[in-house]
């Protein structure tokens, strides 16, 4: 359980001042030339040292990925991207930062564009997030005014510029690459890997693409100390995260809390607990609608981190926990998953294009029952088609909830089709 | 050179090939639908995963670059899974109408569904159908047979230079399209047929005429322009059922222009088929012996002044050498091949070649066009200007008319008067011209086309001197022809003699009278209607304009009908093969001279064309060095004069009918109609 003291985000609810004010009062933008001073080996070194994974769901080290970035500038800028464009179902973190915690991400891009010699700093903000990108915009012209960033940045004497780009509203546009290619103005399409963007991102040139509540903790971190960060949690899943629980809760919330805490716990503590308590549980999706579902079974003990939920093949993801209890037709819920990455699927490589819409299909068919037995199998093996032989990873987001759901709720599969079967056998005589 | 392990063999390749490429040269096939040679790696048809060691997830071998020590597998049990699996994906949604498909047995997609794919189909929904798109009178489209492997848009953007092709939409919903719906405004589009794998993108005038394995294939080279491209004709009994790019890296890469490919059926339209007399004002059927005889009756005892020949533009080089040595029996020395009254200087062969050849155009620095507009007048080298430009680092600098050359240039001025300043380094392109180390220059046939084209010709060679263009292992002075016969006909020396008239001066003896008897050579260019009295033969495969005022017709061979040497515009001499018969009592061309030789009694000494071959390259070495380009010797050339003040126009003007096969084909008549010059300004009231 996350003590008080420990608390990074803490005006995630709004209730305090946004103003650049306001978050100095909190500690933001405290002593932030002398983390600069610190050099950028050491901000790296340190960011490694504090075991942060990228909060984006990918979970990859923050620290080393901020290290692939080469060492000098060559006749190319660097620059640092800055993934806003939150459109994970159920995941609603970034948003809150955005709108109450501007400061804490504008500072986080100052130190990550010094750590990797970027004097720009592009955040690509989800097109729906209108108000929040105006929050962000006030919060970048305080900083600007306040001398905070811009020529000679905090005094560091590192110039660093901050721009916000709007999304037009596509999923697939948080994926890095396509991305990239949107910021460049370009259909948002992913692109082939490698060369990888520290290598040839934004407009050619190396860039680090990280989600905003990656860079959002680094000053936090680097003004407390790894050591303080690396405490938190467990090893290799260290430190605090948001977690956004929704669904079949008493009390849907956003709430920041230590890694590996118990499922139940976070639940139960935070969220009210289930609609009809925890018994009444069906079902949970641990991190974003990409990672498979887990039943009651697992939910009861299983800890909110990357390695344990990836021992019970999903994932921590986003960390938003989407909550079902048993009124929940999970059938008819993973059937509507499956339609949103139909509808998102760029079209751009063939299993993706093809395979959403057949996995989509299929699944309208089972969730009313209008399948054969064998048919279950067929989905599973079109869904292991589509796995991992795509460009980017929303063909892998597409397979998985359904391997979850026919790996736990396979028998209810098989009995919605045989009442479907005695259905419609008793209207044919 | 990194050394990997593909399927358990070791292999070294170059630096920079991709794993896919590799695994060729290994010997191992991988399938694959997006990748092509010649295009930007798209990575999307995910045909060509093969696994890697050490790597979480396939990779798509056509978009990843080899490295050192890596190992690939491209036969397990896995990866022919996964091929099985993109292959039932491709196939889900496309409609399986193979039978009615123009496509159907040159398919990418049928053939590796038989190699690679399952034997039948797991999906039960119901199929996706797609909008059919215009794309233009060449293009017929079914769109619902799309794989979106995108190689259309790719060519469209990067090699035609026209991005008017792309994707929209998201997903399954993806249509490839011309966003606004029109037709395609690029000379190569024909070229998307046969990059399309599947049956998406078919021709439109071959549709549903005739199936691949019923065609008689012959390879041969286009005529349609002086490039010289290589082609295949596809035959079916009499008729020419297609005309398709062969494979030539030096000349035509794997591209032809939509003439080259489509004008085809102008070959079975207008024909000349029998012989033709003039009697009573009227031209009446003959046979060969009465044409004969009325051709001999007009020169018996003529004295050879009054008899003159003019060459067309596909005219092959046997049949001028022929001419030539029957012109000598009568000893006249009145001949031209140059129907457009350049004045070229046959003596000087560096002065009418495409001296830096069309790939060397890739290692050029700089480029000056004069007077030419090379997309219409040679769209397959135009695309060799566009490489290299792409490439990056290549001023191109235009004097002439303003047009979309499909990239960047510098409009420098007009006429003379601006290449004129250039000679005389005044100017900003004269700074890029002396900056760059292998500059070039094309000069357009339309620039050599007045009645300055001699002084247009010094000019050019002043500025190639100037501007260092001609040095010892590089000669970037360039002469951009439109005629497939010219370069032959130069060589042959089918030009005027000691004595004797150009093509101005047997027009205007025609007019005059002092030209009596004037054979044309196929050349329906020159205006021969002032020509009186005169006894006009024409001799050639169209009833086109040269043919309307003719006393005596005889029916020649067309290009696919005849096996033939001409010379592209490097100076390539080349072959046609014969494809089909020339129909009704058309004969090969030279055959027609010699026959014609006997009957005047001045029989010219061959039998077969290995003779006449022979005595070619008696006169002319270049004749016995077939599909290769030696360089010419630089020299002076052009005469210095007063130039006229009128701009330069490009030599075409209309790129879809330059000669009598184009103007008799009923889908160049639609191309104009759609597409060329002034058609954009259509309104509902025209025609």
């Amino acid at each position: 359980m996350l003590k008080d003291k420990d608390r990074i985000f803490t005006n995630i609810y709004g209730l305090n001042e946004r103003t650049l004010s306001g978050a100095k009062s909190r500690g933001d933008w405290d002593g932030t030339k002398a983390i600069m001073e610190k050099g950028r080996e050491q901000i790296i070194e340190d960011v490694k040292g504090s075991g942060l994974r990228g909060r984006g769901g990918a979970g990859f080290s923050t620290g080393m990925k901020w290290s692939f970035m080469p060492k000098e500038i060559g006749d190319r800028p660097h620059y640092l991207v800055i993934n806003a464009d939150e459109g994970e179902p159920g995941t609603c973190k970034d948003r809150e930062i955005l709108r109450n915690e501007p400061h804490k991400l504008i500072e986080g891009c100052l130190i990550a564009s010094f750590a990797m010699q970027a004097h720009a700093c592009y955040v690509y903000i989800r097109g729906e997030f209108y108000r929040e990108g105006e929050a962000l915009q006030r919060a970048v012209d305080e900083a600007y005014a306040d001398g905070l960033i811009g020529k000679n940045a905090c005094g560091s004497g590192w110039d660093f510029d901050f721009y916000i780009h709007m999304g037009a509203g596509a999923y697939i546009c948080g994926e890095e690459t396509a991305l990239l290619e949107s910021l460049e103005g370009k259909k948002g399409q992913p692109r082939l890997k490698p060369p990888f963007p520290a290598n040839v991102g934004a407009w050619g040139c190396p860039t680090t693409v990280n989600n905003v509540e990656s860079v959002a903790v680094v000053p936090e971190i680097l003004r407390r100390g790894p050591e303080w960060f690396a405490a938190l949690g467990r090893p290799n899943n260290t430190g605090s995260k948001l977690f956004n629980i929704s669904g079949h809760v008493n009390n849907p919330c956003t709430v920041e809390e230590e890694m590996g805490v118990p499922l139940k716990e976070i639940i139960e503590k935070h969220a009210g607990g289930v609609t009809g308590g925890w018994d009444n549980l069906l079902a949970i999706i641990p991190g974003g609608a990409s990672v498979p579902m887990l039943p009651k079974s697992i939910c009861d003990t299983v800890l909110m981190d990357f390695d344990s939920l990836r021992e019970v093949q999903s994932g921590l993801g986003t960390a938003a926990i989407m909550v079902m209890d048993k009124s929940t037709d999970p059938i008819m819920a993973i059937t509507r998953l499956s339609r949103f990455y139909k509808h998102e699927s760029c079209g751009q490589c063939t299993p993706c294009r093809e395979g959403t819409g057949w996995m989509w299909r299929m699944m309208e068919r089972m969730a009313t029952g209008n399948a054969r037995i064998d048919e279950i199998d067929l989905l599973e093996e079109v869904t292991r088609q589509v796995e991992g032989h795509t460009i980017c990873a929303l063909g892998d987001a597409a397979a998985w909830p359904i391997q979850g759901l026919i790996r736990h709720f396979r028998p209810r599969i098989e009995e919605r089709i045989a009442e479907y079967q005695a259905t419609t056998a008793h209207a044919a005589e | 050179m990194p050394k990997l392990t593909i399927d358990g063999q070791e292999i070294e390749v170059e630096a920079g090939l991709t794993v896919l490429q590799a695994c060729e040269q290994a010997g191992a096939e991988v399938p694959r639908f997006c990748f092509h040679e010649r295009l930007s790696i798209a990575g999307n048809c995910r045909m060509c995963l093969v696994e890697m060691e050490r790597a979480p997830k396939p990779v798509a071998s056509c978009a990843m670059p080899v490295g050192e020590g890596m190992v690939i597998t491209t036969n397990s049990p896995a990866v022919q899974k996964m091929r099985k699996g993109v292959m039932e994906f491709l196939l889900i949604n496309h409609p399986l109408d193979c039978p009615i498909c123009d496509q159907g047995g040159e398919c990418d997609l049928q053939d590796q569904a038989v190699a690679f794919g399952a034997d039948r189909s797991r999906y039960e929904e119901n199929k996706r159908a797609v909008k059919d798109k215009y794309m233009g009178p060449l293009i017929s489209t079914i769109m619902t047979r799309c794989i979106h492997c995108t190689r259309c848009v790719r060519f469209a953007q990067e090699i035609a230079g026209v991005p008017e092709l792309g994707a929209t939409g998201r997903g399954e919903h993806t249509e490839v399209g011309t966003y606004v719906e029109k037709a395609l405004t690029s000379e190569l589009s024909g070229n998307l047929i046969d990059l399309c794998p599947v049956g998406a993108l078919t021709s439109a005038p071959y549709a549903y005429h005739a199936r691949s394995w019923e065609l008689k294939k012959t390879e041969s080279i286009d005529v349609m322009d002086a490039l010289g491209a290589a082609i295949r004709v596809d035959s079916r009994g009499p008729e020419v059922m297609r005309i398709m790019p062969r494979l030539n890296e030096d000349v035509n890469e794997e591209w032809i222009s939509d003439k080259s490919r489509f004008a085809c059926d102008g070959l079975m339209k207008r024909r000349l088929d029998r012989p033709y007399v003039r009697l009573d004002g009227k031209l009446q059927e003959a046979s060969w012996q009465d044409a004969f005889n009325a051709i001999a009756a007009q020169v018996s005892g003529k004295a050879g002044s009054k008899i003159a020949a003019i060459a067309g533009d596909q005219v092959d080089v046997e049949t001028m050498a022929a001419m030539k040595d029957l012109m000598a029996a009568f000893g006249s020395t009145n001949m031209d091949c140059r129907q457009d009254g350049a004045a070229l200087d046959a003596s000087n062969r560096a002065s009418y070649l495409f001296n830096t050849t069309v790939a060397g155009i890739e290692q050029a620095d700089a480029c000056l066009i004069i007077g030419s507009n090379p997309r219409i007048e040679s769209p397959v080298l135009n695309a060799r200007i566009r490489k290299r430009y792409v490439a990056g680092s290549f001023p191109i600098g235009v004097i002439g008319e303003q047009a979309d050359l499909t990239y960047a240039h510098t409009n420098l001025g007009a006429g003379a008067e601006t290449l004129s300043d250039l000679a005389d380094g005044k100017g900003a392109f004269a700074e890029v011209l002396n900056n760059a180390e292998r500059p070039m220059l094309i000069l357009g046939a339309g620039a050599l086309a007045r009645s300055d084209s001699a002084a247009i010709l010094a000019l050019a060679h002043a500025v190639a001197d100037k501007y260092g263009m001609v040095t010892g292992d590089w000669n970037g002075f360039n002469v951009l022809h439109t005629a497939a016969s010219r370069v032959g006909g130069m060589d042959i020396g089918f030009v005027a003699g000691e004595g004797g008239l150009n093509t101005a001066g047997i027009l205007a003896g025609a007019a005059s009278g002092a030209i009596e008897t004037l054979f044309l050579l196929g050349a329906d260019e020159v205006d021969v209607s002032k020509a009186g009295k005169t006894f006009v033969i024409y001799q050639g495969h169209h009833g086109d304009r040269g043919a309307h005022n003719a006393d005596v017709i005889l029916p020649g061979a067309a290009y696919t009908e005849k096996s033939a040497t001409y010379v592209n515009l490097e100076g390539r001499v080349q072959q046609t093969t014969q494809a089909i018969f020339p129909p009704g009592d058309a004969r090969e061309d030279w055959t027609i001279i010699r026959a014609l030789s006997d009957v005047v009694g001045k029989t010219l000494p061959y039998n077969n064309i290995e003779d006449l071959r022979a005595r070619m390259i008696a006169g002319n070495a270049v004749f016995g060095d077939l599909n290769t380009v030696s360089a010419a010797s630089w020299g002076a050339f052009g005469t210095s004069g007063a130039t006229d003040a009128a701009p330069f126009t490009s030599g075409v003007d209309n790129f879809f009918m330059t000669d009598p096969i184009s103007r008799a084909s009923e889908t160049m008549a639609k191309c104009t109609e759609t597409l060329s010059n002034g058609a954009e300004g259509k309104t509902g009231t025209d025609g």
